[in-house]
């Protein structure tokens, strides 16, 4: 078996092709091989593992309303939640257990958030969305108006722009892919246009951007170009075929296909068109970046393509040498990924990973890559290539672009450093 | 009818920009609403000061009202802690020191500082202050930075006319790509 997997070999310290799965997973003979082959499953099974257990012999529970992960999933959560500041109530965030997780979607009740002054307890009977400004016919909507409109349905990511903002740090810090990359999600968001609601109010030719703003206590607001309102902007309804949860922005939330989370207002109820950007705190004190010369980057709008290798990564170790599937996820804000790339030499020799279908634009792609493990310590990383050519950078490029004092849109290469005994560190390399 | 709206959707989402002429039809069940009935809701200020509302607040009156409602979270003289730091930093935003991002430091319009404090603050009763005291406030947090005089006052005419230090060191990125 070594022998045929190393004849697959595509780069250094023992990355093999990425079809080796696709032309065995068909047939038993591949099965058996990956088995042997896969740490963890190399014991002989013994006679008492085969008893037969007891949820055989006893009639299961019955119907549930709506239904919850089993009990045993129960590290399967948001997190780390960071300390309460102000006694119950103010801003705050939860990460997605990215490492936990497998395929392109994230569950409802996983989908990260980042709110500023708590969730709003939101009756849809009384929620409205004005739109207004510059206008020919100021408008209010209703939840149940809006349910009567056309829907369309697009699979998309948010993720913040402070996402991954520790890796600007100068020794790398220790976490987890859920701590350090966890505020990205991906979801299928189900609405009406924008451009449907901003052609019924009728939009005056001198607007150039507009303010959308939330519900919540802190009326988060941010300015969005109309060019982008009048693309592939949305009032998401529905998110994962289910009404959205109140954490992402019960009863309805702007959804802005790649643009930084913070823009994806969540409990929209307003939107003014405007001549100006409003210059709300969020996009001048917050969400700009803090580049050379003290200089500040504002409006930095699309989040560009990143990757994050989440099986294996820091708790998710390497057992037993042997034959592993690396897996991640990978995005762009400026389309489709075209292409993802692992090493398992720290940069010195790369091989293309497969991309799981569907690929979509501005959505998360997971990307698989079997690997050969010799037990060795060894620096996984992998890079991310979306469909206008962007090359996700080095830490030390993107530093050297930048500085290190941004804040937010980081997205340079993770490294995770994977020890002889199978522990996996976040490392620099 | 659904046929043709779907049209538009796919344009929209192919990246074009939607001509303004081109007849949408949906299903028209916006409420008509007056901008002067929208003005309940319209908390919007823009860096030219438009949406000020009437009212006028000192600096003097902005410390008897940060006193109560703000220091909790900000700190005695806008020190910070737990909530940020609204004073001081200036110089740090050069060279490779930690940056203290602050109302004085940082923020590029003074008129953000009327929006924000009028929508969101204070934290746990947010929209309870008047618009005397959110003009108080932001004149007292202004004078701890010395962008304003102690004795200042500030009002719909007067805020958009403070220049902020930082101000010029915004650069605008979009459309472009972040290097």
């Amino acid at each position: 078996m070594t022998e045929e997997f190393d004849a697959e070999r595509v780069a250094g310290n023992g990355l093999l092709d990425r079809r080796i799965f696709l032309r065995q997973g068909g047939g038993l003979i591949g099965a058996v091989g990956m088995a042997a082959g896969l740490a963890g499953y190399t014991r002989p099974v013994h006679a008492e593992t085969l008893v037969v257990p007891d949820w055989t012999k006893t009639p299961g529970a019955w119907l549930q309303g709506y239904t919850q992960p089993s009990k045993f999933e129960g590290k399967v959560v948001r997190g780390p939640l960071p300390n309460n500041l102000y006694n119950g109530i103010g801003p705050g965030n939860a990460r997605t257990p990215l490492q936990f997780l497998d395929g392109m979607i994230t569950p409802n009740g996983l989908h990260y958030e980042r709110s500023h002054n708590g969730i709003p307890d939101i009756d849809p009977a009384s929620h409205h969305l004005l739109i207004h400004g510059l206008v020919k016919r100021p408008l209010t909507f209703t939840v149940e108006a809006l349910s009567r409109y056309p829907m369309t349905s697009r699979i998309s990511f948010v993720e913040c722009a402070g996402n991954s903002g520790g890796m600007y740090a100068a020794t790398p810090a220790e976490g987890t892919a859920q701590s350090l990359h966890g505020l990205v999600s991906c979801a299928e968001w189900t609405g009406v246009s924008l451009a449907m609601l901003l052609e019924e109010a009728g939009v005056d030719p001198a607007a150039k951007w507009l303010v959308a703003e939330g519900a919540d206590a802190a009326a988060m607001s941010r300015s969005v170009p109309i060019g982008k309102a009048l693309d592939d902007a949305m009032v998401a309804l529905y998110q994962n075929g289910e009404r959205i949860r109140p954490s992402n922005g019960y009863p309805m939330r702007l959804l802005l296909p790649g643009y930084q989370g913070n823009m994806n207002v969540k409990w929209l109820r307003r939107v003014k068109l405007l001549r100006e950007p409003a210059m709300t705190k969020d996009e001048t004190s917050k969400y700009s970046l803090l580049v050379k010369d003290g200089k500040v980057a504002q409006f930095n709008f699309p989040m560009d393509a990143k990757s994050v290798i989440t099986k294996p990564s820091p708790g998710i170790n390497m057992t037993a040498s042997g034959l592993y599937e690396i897996s991640g996820i990978a995005w762009s804000g400026h389309g489709k990924i075209a292409k993802v790339e692992i090493t398992a030499d720290g940069g010195k020799s790369w091989a293309p990973a497969a991309l799981s279908e569907p690929v979509l634009s501005k959505a998360i792609t997971r990307f698989r890559l079997p690997w050969r493990w010799n037990g060795a310590p060894a620096i996984l990383q992998s890079r991310a290539i979306d469909e206008t050519g962007y090359v996700q950078p080095t830490r030390d490029a993107q530093i050297a672009a930048r500085g290190s004092r941004a804040a937010y849109h980081c997205n340079l290469i993770t490294s995770w450093g994977v020890a002889a005994n199978g522990e996996v560190k976040h490392v620099y390399a | 009818m659904f046929t043709r709206n779907t049209a538009v959707i796919s344009a929209a989402a192919l990246g074009f920009t939607v001509g303004l002429a081109s007849a949408t039809e949906s299903p028209g069940l916006g409420q008509p609403i007056t901008e002067k009935e929208a003005a309940a809701w319209d908390l919007s200020i823009g860096p030219d000061g438009v949406g000020l509302p009437a009212g006028r607040g000192t600096v003097k009156r902005g410390e008897e009202v940060y006193l109560q409602k703000c220091q909790g979270c900000h700190g005695e003289s806008g020190v910070g802690t737990p909530a940020d730091k609204l004073v001081g930093g200036q110089g740090t935003l050069m060279g490779d020191q930690a940056p203290v991002k602050t109302v004085g430091s940082y923020w590029p319009y003074a008129t953000t500082l009327f929006d924000y404090i009028r929508r969101a603050m204070p934290l746990g009763e947010p929209q309870t202050l008047s618009d005397n005291d959110v003009y108080a406030v932001s004149a007292y947090v202004l004078n701890l930075n010395g962008i304003i005089g102690s004795r200042a006052a500030l009002d719909a005419k007067s805020l958009p006319k403070v220049k902020m230090p930082n101000r010029d060191n915004f650069y605008i990125v979009y459309p472009g790509q972040i290097k």
